[in-house]
């Protein structure tokens, strides 16, 4: 059943998840939110590597190995990420990123 | 020529070394007096082994077929940068190099000695020794040095000793200048030196001194004939040399530094400018004179020239000095003319060569009773607390063995039989007169000079008038007694040595007699200048000032030694400083200071305009990225491929 579905439609699926991520990445003020939208590239990436894999290469696991890393990877990240908010936030009072803006010039 | 005889002679540099870098070193950290004794044994090693050499090479070994041999003491590749050219470390041992070995190891055992008591308690003792190692390391690498570019090295080395001697005292600013000024003449000069060495080498193809002074040697018989402004390429060489041997020589017009460096402590005085390095530039040209003689007979007239002009100025300017170590270091300058005159004279080989033997004579006698009478004016000076004669006087009775060596030297400087000065100068005047009687009426009339500004010294310090001295001037300690009496023994006797028998042009020995009509005319005048000087100065008399008023002209040309200075002065000032130093400042300040200038503008304006893109707002530099990114990507899709 699984494989009647044609790997473009993944591909569409994922391409749609990349740029969703993208666009949030580029237009949400809230920190929390951007770093959800990078979490929907890694995982549209997640997506590309399990499908190809799976339609190329079907005895080989590289691809699924490969996106657990990523899986691991991004929590790791994620882990990082929100304990430089948590800070932000206790020395800014908030985190809007377009206040976040004192290294500059 | 045969090898490794003699290699111990590397030794005395090497102690003297050691001693240096101990003092140097360790110096501040112990004992000062312990610097000067190890400094001292230092000196008296090479002393010791100096005169082994000196009698094993003339008396044990002898003649060689006929002549003094040359030995390569020592010899070791240093820097090589072809398979020809190569700069050797080497000890060149030969008559004249001994015989200079012998006059500094004793002039600067003498020194050592006599600083003991002379600069007891002083500041910097330890320096001072460590100094005077210095500098005897590097006049015996001079003097034995076996090629021109070791020399060279050494040469800078004993100015660099000089300059830091002078500026002993270096918390006083007369002493500070005239190492500045005794350091920047003489490395003017040297410049020279270095010129006509590489231009000479150039054109030899060797550094070698024994190759480029071996007279049927391939160095002289293929100097070139090739010339420029209508003398040849070798006589352009050894002319620059010659220069630079002027420089440290002290000849006219490089001289201004000599007076000066009188500032320095006393001992030094009589070691470097007296008795061994001012006559290093006689040296130098002597070391080289096969070239002179052989190849470029101009540039020997030119040292004649130069030094007979030298005796003579220096001597006029002697006449009126106070300063006693002015006097000497006038005088200094006057003999050392007189043997740059003897080389200039002199010929080739035998009876021809008497200049050349007059010459290194005068030399090894100049060292002895010119040390004397420095050392003699130090301890006048230490008893007196002033360098000026006009306050002395009558000082025989106080200070009897100063006054007796003091006679003794300033008798041998004034060419009275049977001191050691009569016969180096009879020698000289003979070779004069044999070259051209105008040179030995010169050197007649500065005999006479002499003798009268040396008596006028000797009376107006130990006679003249009674004088009450604030404390009463005290004979100097035994160390400093010691050294002047030896040298007194030495400046009394050593006239007599047969002298052409050891040291000639060609190394082969010739037989020479005193020329009584050249020498009495020259103990006659020598005579008549000591008489002017006791009738004028014995007792004190108006005749001086009388004198002195008649000849008011003169006597200020002379009193300011002819301006010389000023002369310097104002070339530095008006032409250096007022005119090429403007220009290049202008240039400096505008030209290559404003390029970087506007550079740095230049860059700052760009920054001023680009800087807003670093807003701090991390979306933009996202938006950045991607963008780039995304560039790239096309361009690797659509250009690339």
């Amino acid at each position: 059943m699984l494989a009647d579905i044609p790997v473009e439609h993944y591909s569409y699926v994922a391409l749609f998840v990349f740029f969703a991520g993208i666009y949030g990445f580029f237009t949400r003020k809230n920190m929390i939110a951007m770093l959800i939208s990078i979490e929907l590239i890694l995982n549209a990436i997640n997506l590309q590597f399990v499908a190809f894999n799976k339609y190329l290469y079907p005895d080989l696991m590289e691809g699924m190995i490969f996106s657990l890393f990523i899986i691991g990877v991004a929590a790791a990240e994620a882990a990082v990420a929100i304990a430089i908010i948590i800070n932000v936030y206790r020395r800014l009072k908030t985190i809007n990123i377009e206040k976040v803006n004192s290294m500059k010039y | 020529m045969s090898e490794a005889l003699y290699s111990y002679t590397v030794l005395i540099p090497a102690v003297l070394f050691i001693s240096f870098l101990i003092t140097g070193l360790f110096g501040g950290k112990m004992n000062p007096l312990i610097s000067g004794f190890i400094s001292t044994a230092a000196i008296l090693f090479g002393l010791v082994v100096s005169y082994y050499t000196a009698y094993q090479y003339f008396i044990v070994d002898g003649l060689v077929e006929g002549a003094y041999p040359t030995h390569v003491a020592f010899d070791m590749v240093w820097l090589s940068f072809t398979s020809t050219l190569s700069i050797n470390l080497g000890v060149l041992i030969d008559p004249i190099s001994i015989l200079l070995l012998v006059v500094v190891t004793t002039v600067s055992s003498m020194v050592h000695i006599y600083s003991f008591g002379y600069m007891k308690g002083e500041f910097g003792f330890a320096r001072f020794y460590s100094f005077l190692s210095l500098f005897s390391f590097s006049m015996i690498g001079l003097v034995v040095a076996s090629n021109l570019f070791e020399m060279y090295m050494f040469w800078e080395l004993v100015g660099v000793s000089s300059y830091l001697l002078i500026g002993y005292y270096y918390q006083k600013p007369a002493a500070v200048n005239a190492s500045k000024k005794a350091f920047i003449v003489t490395r003017f000069a040297d410049f020279g030196f270095l010129t006509g060495m590489l231009l000479l080498a150039y054109f030899t193809g060797t550094f070698d001194l024994v190759a480029l002074t071996d007279p049927n040697g391939l160095a002289i018989a293929s100097a070139p004939v090739m010339g420029f402004m209508g003398l040849s390429v070798v006589t352009w060489a050894v002319g620059l040399i010659f220069i630079g041997g002027a420089g440290k020589s002290a000849m006219f017009p490089l001289h201004i530094w000599l007076p000066d460096a009188m500032e320095g402590p006393t001992p030094v005085s009589a070691l470097i400018h007296a008795a061994t390095m001012v006559v290093a530039g006689v040296y130098l040209v002597a070391r080289l004179f096969p070239i002179y003689v052989f190849s470029a007979p101009d540039a020997l007239e030119m040292v004649a020239i130069v030094g007979a002009f030298t005796s003579l100025f220096a001597a006029i300017i002697a006449v009126t000095q106070t300063d006693i170590k002015r006097v000497l270091a006038f005088s200094t300058m006057s003999q050392i003319g007189y043997m740059m005159l003897a080389l200039g004279v002199s010929g080739y080989g035998g009876e021809a060569g008497t200049g050349y033997m007059a010459s290194m004579f005068h030399l090894f006698t100049h060292a002895m009773f010119k040390s004397l009478l420095f050392l003699g004016a130090g301890a006048i000076i230490h008893a007196v607390h002033s360098n000026y004669m006009t306050e002395m006087g009558n000082l025989r009775k106080y200070l009897p063995i100063t006054h007796i060596t003091f006679l003794i030297a300033a008798l041998a400087i004034s060419g009275i039989y049977p001191m050691s000065g009569f016969f180096s100068k009879d020698e000289i005047l003979v070779a004069a007169m044999a070259n051209n009687p105008v040179y030995f009426w010169i050197e007649w009339a500065v005999a006479g000079l002499t003798a009268f500004y040396m008596f006028r010294l000797y009376f107006s310090i130990f006679w003249g008038e009674k004088r009450e001295y604030e404390h009463t001037p005290h004979e100097a300690p035994l160390s400093m007694t010691i050294p002047l009496l030896l040298l007194a023994v030495a400046s009394a006797v050593v006239g007599f040595i047969p002298f052409s028998q050891f040291v000639s042009s060609d190394s082969i020995p010739f037989d020479v007699h005193i020329h009584w009509n050249i020498a009495i005319p020259s103990l006659l005048i020598a005579a008549a200048g000591i008489g002017v000087a006791a009738f004028m100065y014995l007792k004190p008399s108006m005749t001086p000032d009388k004198v002195a008023g008649r000849l008011s002209r003169i006597y200020r040309l002379s009193y300011n030694k002819f301006y010389i200075d000023e002369i310097y002065l104002w070339f530095t000032h008006t032409i250096i400083f007022g005119i090429v130093s403007q220009a290049a400042s202008w240039f400096d300040r505008h030209i290559i200071d404003g390029f970087l200038n506007g550079l740095a503008s230049l860059t700052n304006v760009v920054s001023e305009k680009t800087k807003t893109l670093q807003s701090g707002q991390l979306q933009h530099y996202g938006i950045y990225m991607v963008s780039g990114v995304l560039a790239l990507f096309l361009i690797f899709i659509y250009w690339i491929s």
